[in-house]
This record gives C-alpha cells, structure tokens and sequence, in this order.
C-alpha cells in the first residue's frame, strides 16, 4: 500500500505546483469571462502563448528524453516525429496514422540498429 | 452520433442526460487520442518515480495533459517547486480562454456560478472541442448535466489509461517502453497542429519546437517559458502584421 501511496510530500508537491497553478486558469474563467470578448488581442496572444510551450513541451520530450526514451538515439526519435508528421500530412491530419507511422519508424530503427 | 430528438421524453431525466454525455465518448476520436496520451503520462510517472497513487490524482485534479507532463519532467529534472509551478501556470493560461468560450454554451438565464464549477474543472482541449459538435443537439436545460457526463466519461478513459501505462512502463522491456513514452509528443503534436486553424496557431506550433531546442542552451530552468513566450510572441504580432492596413 505504501508502495501505491509513495512519499507524502510528493503529494504536496503535486498540489502546490500541480493542482493550484492549473486550477487558477480555469476558476478565473468562470469568475470573469462574462465579460471578455473571444476574439480580443489579449486572448489571441494567450492562445499563441499556450500553444508554443505546448510545443516546447513536445521539443523537450525528444531533446532531453525521459526514462526509457533515452535509450533512443536521437536520429530515431527526430526522425519519428519527422515521418509520423509527413504521413499525417499525407493523410489529410489522421492522427491515428501519424502516430502508429512515428511509432513503426522508432521499432523498426531500435530492430535494424541492434 | 445519435441522440434523441430534443423534445424527446429522454432528456426529462438529468440522469438520462448525464447517462448520454458519458455514452457520447464513444462519438469521438478523441477518447482514442486522450488515452493514448494518458498511458503515456502513466507510463512517464512510473519512469520518473513517481507512486501509482500519485499519477491518479493528477489525472484527476489537474485534468490536463500538458500540464501534467510539464510538472512531471520539470520536478524529475529537478526543478524547484516553484520554476515547476510557474511553467504549469503559464501552460494552463490557455485554460482560460476554453473555459471562457465554452460556459456561455450551456448557460441560461437561471444558471448559478456554482452550477458551473464542475463544467469548468473538466474543461481541457478535448472536451472543448466536442461541445461545440455535440451541444447542438442537447436541450439547454440538460446540457450541464450532459456536459458532468461527458467529462466524467473522458476522465474514467483517462484513470484507466494512466494505470495501463504506469504498469506497462514497470513491465515491458526498454524498446517498448520507449514506444510507449514516444506516444506522447506524437500524439501531442499532431492533435495540436490538427486544432491549428490559424496561421498565429500554425506559427506558435513551429516556433515553439524550433526555440526550445535554443532556449535550453541557456539552462536557465525556465527554458520552455522563455522559447514558449518568444514563439508566441512572433506568432502573435505576425499575425496582426498580417492582418494590418
């Protein structure tokens, strides 16, 4: 059970820079989004905001690779993304096939490679 | 997708509409891409040593995948609590303007805030996105109780997800248990450049992978901060640029 729960103050970790700093965003819209216009400037620079760290979230994955991953050497998981994004591309923005695509590279390459 | 008509008897029952809106996660491709995506984060807790327990409740109280994924990697690569709570924050400011756009569909004149709470806790990209398809053909009056549904449907896909891949990681072999942390950039990438209508969005998407690969030359702990408010920023003013006299 210990095992499942783990260390206590993880927990509180979770909830200081996990739960609080997420949740804020979605309470703030509900308290004054009455009276925010969709379409304005300052929404429009946010939403470009969050999509760039989304993007550097994606870019930090592959760069600094975690657990497992790391056993990949980069030309395989650049080119993954690469070919995955290529497919998707190709079919008219499958997700389902951009990401089997990425995957099938990466197995195939780790295979060949040894 | 089917549902009943809207004068239909059915939607009398809140619980028939809470019933309809978990069901209706069967309607979209993308329950197929959230759990894909959960059992990468599962998978990416298990790898970084965080406790199964630990991995369901951010599931469950965060509720959003970039987030999640940005307080696992920025706590494991030792970050402090508060570099990691500043990248989540700046992340989930797109939060708001989901939440903002998406309240307004089920509210009615007698609707209270508090009514609202839940709507707005499971609000994240994928619910967004299928209010806008699925609302339409939802009374009014029963669209928050379809809308607690439909998130309390995506958010068990979710749990489950991010158990099959906490276990998977602990289980499989270094090859497949790369495959399964692959899943997340992948799945990330290609549902955000699906949702990227616009040239700002299209933008933000390729600058952002382009300067955080800079950025993190500085080593500075806030390197997705940096490359992510840059890239915005130029998306942003080309768009306007573009848009001008």
């Amino acid at each position: 059970m210990s095992d499942f729960i783990g260390d206590w103050h993880a927990l509180v970790v979770l909830l200081v820079a996990g739960v609080i700093p997420n949740q804020i965003w979605r309470m703030l819209g509900l308290w004054l989004g009455s009276g925010l216009d969709e379409g304005s400037d300052l929404l429009m620079w946010v939403k470009a905001v969050a999509t760039a760290i989304l993007a550097g979230v994606i870019a930090e994955i592959l760069v600094h690779p975690p657990g497992a991953l790391a056993s990949v050497p980069d030309v395989l998981r650049y080119g993954a993304l690469v070919v995955g994004f290529i497919v998707f591309m190709l079919t008219r923005r499958s997700i389902f096939a951009g990401v089997v695509s990425g995957e099938v590279v990466m197995l195939v390459g780790k295979w060949w490679l040894g | 997708m089917s549902f009943p008509p809207l004068d239909s008897p059915q939607w009398y029952r809140p619980l028939r509409a809470f019933a309809l809106g978990m069901g209706a996660t069967r309607w979209t491709v993308l329950s197929a891409v959230l759990f894909v995506t959960y059992i990468g984060i599962g998978a990416l807790a298990h790898d970084t040593h965080f406790s199964l327990a630990w991995a369901l409740l951010a599931t469950l109280l965060v509720w959003a995948g970039p987030a999640q994924i940005i307080l696992i990697s920025t706590l494991a690569s030792g970050a402090s609590i508060v570099q990691s709570a500043i990248a989540v924050t700046v992340s989930a400011i797109r939060l708001f303007p989901m939440v903002v756009a998406v309240l307004p569909l089920m509210r009615t004149p007698e609707t209270k805030r508090r009514q609202l709470v839940l709507v707005a806790h499971f609000t994240a990209v994928t619910l967004w996105v299928e209010c806008y398809r699925f609302l339409p053909h939802v009374p009014r009056e029963r669209r928050i109780a379809f809308v607690h549904g439909l998130g309390s449907g995506l958010a068990v896909i979710a749990l489950v997800a991010t158990v099959i891949g906490y276990e998977l990681a602990a289980n499989l072999t270094q090859t497949f248990g790369s495959a399964i942390l692959l899943l997340t950039p992948l799945s990330f990438l290609f549902s955000t450049a699906r949702n990227s209508k616009e040239l700002a969005d299209v933008l933000a998407l390729g600058l952002g992978l382009a300067f955080y690969p800079l950025a993190s030359l500085l080593n500075s702990g806030l390197d997705i901060l940096i490359s992510g408010v840059a890239a915005g920023t130029i998306a942003f003013l080309v768009h306007k640029w573009r848009e001008g006299p």
